[in-house]
């Protein structure tokens, strides 16, 4: 168990190099000259010469990409080119709205997708599986921004349950405002998550009912359904973990799309508008965070299964 | 396999059918924009601004009375035209890198493979705006992030595949028989992965879609005076309180499209696997029922 953790914990690593490295060489390579690109058309040659020394770019770039990564292990991830402020600052202040977001989303996604996901294997054959089978292909075809705005025309514009957009300027400090900020943009992003992680629950369900050991189940004289619940459903709950992982980059962009449509001051938002304003420093240190995120929890994900999982230590010394 | 064969059994799945029904429907469009729609596209029209659905607009008019019929099929062709173009950048990107991964030496082989399980994390939609913070953003960055994103996805699922067949008698006795490994590879290995691949190029072009839809919302695909539902769908936003009904018809395009390419590459799937029999027969691996590459 030590030496996988070990050998995957080499492989994170490994990971962010390589998306810190594409991150760099996109950002700060390929553009040419940086600097140019950051003070615009009609700047002076010494105003581009100041931007220069002041990111550090008249060192080697080798220099530049060490300053950085030994900045972002210290946390710092680098100051705004246009508001000054320090990018982590901000990046903790978003995440207040981002990670909420993005555990409600994943909820959301989950209360539907496990329990529809079963339904549809378990009754295959009958109308009514078919129909969450067929339901969920089309739920995963409509693209999230759609959903979003499907479901404030209805709950903001025709029912007035809820608000069409913005987030409360106190923040958490009022949380009942907070919450009910994020319940349409969550339920967006979890409905059209869900209908994509309702398909890999029904395949392993329908994998699960193959196994032995549940056919075993249902042949000493539980029923089908019983066999499925009681020995099926763990080996559901393992590919479930591992689909996780995966959901997770689906709820960043999904956030990021979202958050644009219901104004909410995430990090997502703040990402789009950066691109939008060329920020080329507070870009970069976004996509690390982000990148960085998703490849951790890959990590934490492949370890927990591990963990759970005996079938998957049998070959550990 | 004969090429009828696979086709007939596309058809006889009501997935393909359906898919292939609406693909080709929405590429009929695309070519009937280009000489007829009811308007033009771009023709501004104050005094009918907001119009209804009715016989005159058949899906209504928009803020500044452009005929929303006319935008959907405009729009259709940056469609059409980002699927096909990340689908070629997909096809030549995914399948060096699997070629790479399956067939050069050891070292080579093992980093590509490494690589790409690194790359699939990083989401197409994050690669695009990384490029159009250095460029701006326009279609040719989606059509390309798209293109090399989903590539690294075929080259996940291709490269296994690739060293299964390079494994297999039929290459051996290829080599035996004297054919190049260049040779080789056109003639054994490509037309036995292609099944393959195929289905993941048509599950890529329906990522392509809603990658495009949701770039051109966010303002770094598509620019005014292209037609884009992305586009379309973020100009008819700011009136959704007021005019709610006249954004159900961009999305619903997006939709069907992208529904369109996935029972397509479903059918594609069932019809080319002799393993996979219709009902009760062994499942595939819940990993590659679905891209991992999210839009």
């Amino acid at each position: 168990m030590i030496r996988y953790a070990l050998t995957r914990l080499a492989l994170l690593l490994l990971g962010l190099f390589v998306a810190s490295a594409l991150i760099f060489t996109t950002l700060r390579v390929l553009p040419g000259d940086v600097a140019q690109l950051i003070a615009g058309v009609n700047s002076s040659a010494a105003q581009v010469a100041a931007i220069r020394e002041r990111l550090g770019l008249d060192q080697p770039l080798p220099v530049q990409y060490g300053t950085w990564i030994l900045g972002v292990l210290r946390g710092d991830l680098g100051t705004s080119q246009l508001t000054g402020t320090p990018v982590i600052e901000e990046i903790v202040e978003k995440a207040q709205v981002t990670i909420p977001l993005g555990l409600l989303s994943l909820t959301v996604a989950l209360l539907i997708a496990v329990p529809f996901g079963v339904i549809a294997a378990v009754r295959r054959h009958r109308v009514d599986g078919s129909i969450v089978s067929f339901g969920a292909q089309a739920l995963a075809a409509v693209p999230v921004v759609w959903a979003g705005m499907m479901l404030v025309v209805v709950f903001a514009v025709w029912l007035g349950w809820l608000p069409a957009q913005g987030f409360p300027r106190a923040g958490w400090d009022d949380p009942a405002a907070a919450l009910r900020a994020l319940i349409l943009p969550a339920l967006t992003i979890g409905v059209v998550e869900g209908a994509v992680l309702l398909r890999f629950v029904r395949s392993a369900t329908l994998q699960a009912m193959g196994q032995d050991f549940v056919r075993t189940g249902a042949a000493k004289g539980l029923t089908k359904t019983q066999s499925l619940m009681r020995h099926g459903l763990p080996s559901v709950g393992l590919s479930v973990i591992t689909v996780i992982g995966l959901q997770v980059a689906g709820i960043i962009v999904g956030a990021v799309v979202i958050e644009q449509l219901f104004s909410l001051p995430g990090i997502g938002r703040m990402l789009v508008a950066d691109t939008g304003n060329r920020d080329l420093v507070k870009v970069q240190s976004e996509l690390l965070v982000l990148t960085g995120f998703v490849l951790i929890v890959g990590f934490l994900v492949d370890l927990l299964h591990r963990v759970i999982d005996p079938r998957q230590r049998e070959g550990d010394a | 396999m004969t090429r009828s064969g696979w086709t007939g059994r596309l058809w006889a799945s009501w997935p393909g059918r359906f898919g292939m029904i609406v693909v080709l429907a929405i590429v009929a469009i695309a070519v009937v924009s280009l000489f007829w729609s009811p308007f033009d596209p771009l023709r501004v029209d104050i005094a009918n601004r907001w119009a209804g659905p009715g016989a005159d607009h058949l899906l209504g008019t928009d803020g500044s009375g452009r005929d929303i019929l006319s935008l959907l099929m405009a729009g259709s062709r940056t469609t059409i035209w980002v699927a096909a173009g990340a689908g070629a950048i997909a096809t030549i990107t995914g399948l060096a890198l699997a070629a790479l991964g399956a067939l050069a030496v050891r070292a080579v082989r093992e980093a590509v493979a490494v690589i790409v399980d690194i790359l699939i994390a990083f989401p197409v939609l994050l690669l695009a705006m990384m490029i159009s913070a250095v460029w701006g953003g326009s279609l040719l960055v989606v059509v390309a992030s798209v293109g090399i994103g989903f590539g690294v996805n075929i080259a996940r699922v291709t490269r296994p595949e690739l060293r299964r067949v390079l494994h297999s008698d039929f290459v051996l006795a290829g080599r035996a028989s004297g054919l190049t490994p260049w040779q080789n590879l056109w003639r054994h290995l490509l037309p036995n992965v292609a099944p393959v691949f195929i289905v993941q190029l048509s599950w890529g072009m329906a990522v392509a879609v809603l990658a495009e839809a949701g770039l051109s919302y966010l303002g770094f695909g598509a620019t005014v005076t292209e037609p884009s539902w992305g586009l379309l769908l973020a100009e008819l936003q700011q009136y959704i309180t007021v005019h709610p009904g006249s954004v159900v018809w961009p999305g619903l395009a997006i939709t069907l499209t992208v529904l369109g390419f996935n029972l397509l590459g479903d059918g594609l799937r069932d019809a080319t696997d002799p393993t996979l029999s219709r009902r009760g027969g062994p499942h595939r691996a819940a990993t590659t029922h679905t891209p991992a590459v999210t839009a």
